[in-house]
């Protein structure tokens, strides 16, 4: 352990702005971009699901004719 | 059998084919050419006129002034011909590809290069450029135009069958033109301060080398895939 | 060998192998990312130059070498796909192309935070942060053309030729500490000789920056398996995923 105490550790030798701003923005950002890319596969699911009942619609009122 | 003309007489026939066409439409030379000059001369009224300053920045302002009009020049290296339908022509012509593709560039840097390197010293006369710079505002912009003249047609060749290919494709080629303007102005700035600059040219002289022999396979290569 | 290789070219077999192996890299990148960083914050020497500011480079070191390496792989892959006309290359470039893209505004943040302590300013024009600048925005090049193409087997072809020209960058970016004089430092790793770096600060740096290299890895299979479905939305075993799991 390099820190005494929970406040030292925050303060970082007095960088404590820059060594959390860095951490901060890295985290933050990788979080956003997993959480969007975990996303995106529902989103092409569901858009290719769209597509099938677009398509057994049209199948439907064509076959209504 | 008729195995058609030789390399020499394809390269000539569409070296002579785009000049021509050029000529005819002189607004495509002067145009990129009056880009250039008038973007010069914002920058004394833009930063002041003082010839301390104005020393200071202009190699900066010429290249970078240079390489925006080469840039804006390069539109026309293959749209036209990707309009009328000559460009598929020259893709199915029994002619290696990266050949014609060089004849091409080749004009579009007699028809945009040349001109800026003649004008390039009159310009450099305005904004008092160090007296010792000029030979190394020349050799670096006839070496340097024509590595822009190859990496952009690189881009063009990818954008040309987009409708929306402007800033595309200046994201495009704007990081691959940085190195050469690194180089350029180093080479400027150097010269000025009576410094040996031969590194920073030879380093460029490399990059022509490199682009020469490589760049037409990449654009051969990108014309196949817009044209597909 | 070779036809071993290519039934992962198929893409149901690419998507299958690619979700057993996401769970491992995911738990494998959690955890040497966890113990690196940790390690760094709290455990690791402070530096008797720099103080506590040092231990940014816990994540910068590791942004920045990942950012590089990253294009490699998206490079390879993009060659692979031209050449040998794999698909499922061309898509594991698109998968990775906004990764890096990220690595890289990570790279370029965590040094502006480290160097605004250390060298009193938030940015310079050197070399080295000049170069890794052009490496953003080759990558949002390549994002930005294979978004423009509405055929994405051709702007796959586009954006990897665009790839592929943009490798110049790298060993400029690589070996501008060592061509120009920089304010950066010259790298503390080494692989022939002996680190310039005491082992307590040197361990938990290895250790985030393979870290970082795994979770690349995870996060490119997760796009890389969404880029399969999207890509083959017509094959009837992705219709019967998509009717499984996409209705709602």
């Amino acid at each position: 352990m390099q820190f005494d105490s929970i406040n030292e550790f925050i303060n970082m030798g007095g960088y404590g702005f820059y060594v959390w701003l860095a951490y901060g923005v890295t985290f933050f950002s990788l979080g956003t971009l997993i959480v969007l890319s975990v996303r995106q596969k529902r989103k092409v699911l569901v858009e290719i699901a769209k597509k099938i009942q677009r398509e057994e619609r049209l199948k439907e009122t064509r076959s209504n004719k | 059998m008729n195995k058609g003309i030789s390399y020499t007489k394809a390269f000539s026939t569409l070296l002579k084919r785009d000049l021509q066409i050029a000529v005819r439409h002189r607004g495509d030379i002067f145009n990129p050419l009056l880009f250039f000059v008038l973007v010069v001369t914002l920058f004394p009224l833009g930063i002041g006129p003082e010839p301390q300053v104005l020393t200071r920045v202009a190699p900066g302002i010429i290249w970078v002034a240079a390489l925006l009009a080469s840039m804006l020049s390069l539109e026309r290296l293959f749209k036209a011909d990707y309009a009328d339908g000559s460009l598929e022509q020259m893709l199915l012509s029994p002619q290696p590809l990266p050949l014609m593709v060089l004849a091409k560039v080749l004009a579009h840097w007699l028809l945009t290069g040349v001109p800026l390197i003649l004008v390039a010293p009159l310009l450099a006369v305005l904004l008092h450029l160090e007296g010792n710079s000029y030979g190394a505002l020349i050799a670096t912009l006839a070496l340097g135009t024509p590595v822009l003249s190859l990496l952009g047609a690189i881009g063009v060749a990818l954008t040309v069958g987009l409708r929306k290919g402007g800033v595309l494709l200046s994201l495009l080629i704007l990081p691959l033109y940085i190195p050469v303007l690194i180089f350029a102005t180093s080479a400027i700035d150097a010269a000025g301060m009576n410094l040996p600059y031969d590194g920073q040219l030879a380093i460029i002289g490399a990059m022509l080398i490199g682009s020469l022999t490589l760049a037409p396979f990449a654009i051969g290569a990108s014309l196949r895939v817009s044209t597909n | 060998m070779w036809k071993w290789l290519h039934s992962y070219a198929d893409p149901e077999r690419a998507y299958k192998l690619s979700g057993t192996l996401l769970p491992w890299f995911a738990m494998l990148a959690i955890s040497m990312i966890g113990i690196g960083t940790v390690w760094g914050l709290v455990f690791a020497p402070t530096d008797y130059q720099q103080g506590d500011s040092y231990r940014i480079i816990f994540i910068h070191v590791p942004a920045a070498s990942m950012s590089m390496a990253a294009y490699m792989a998206m490079a390879t892959s993009s060659f692979i796909g031209l050449v040998w006309q794999i698909k499922s290359a061309d898509w594991a470039a698109a998968a990775i192309a906004p990764i890096g893209a990220v690595v890289t505004f990570i790279a370029l943040v965590t040094g502006a935070t480290w160097g605004k302590p250390m060298w009193g300013t938030w940015w310079v024009w050197d070399a080295r942060l000049t170069s890794e600048l052009v490496l953003l925005f080759l990558y949002l090049g390549v994002i930005s053309l294979y978004a423009s193409f509405e055929d994405k087997v051709l702007a796959a072809r586009a954006a990897g030729i665009l790839a592929i020209v943009g490798v110049i960058n790298i060993p400029i970016i690589k070996y501008s500490v060592d061509w120009w004089s920089s304010l950066h430092q010259p790298s503390t790793i080494k692989i022939t000789e002996e680190s310039s770096m005491p082992t307590e600060m040197l361990y938990p740096l290895l250790i985030n920056i393979m870290g970082f290299g795994v979770m690349i890895g995870a996060i490119t299979l997760v796009r890389f398996r969404s880029e399969i479905l999207a890509r083959n939305g017509m094959r009837p075993w992705v219709r019967e995923l998509a009717k499984a799991e996409g209705v709602k």
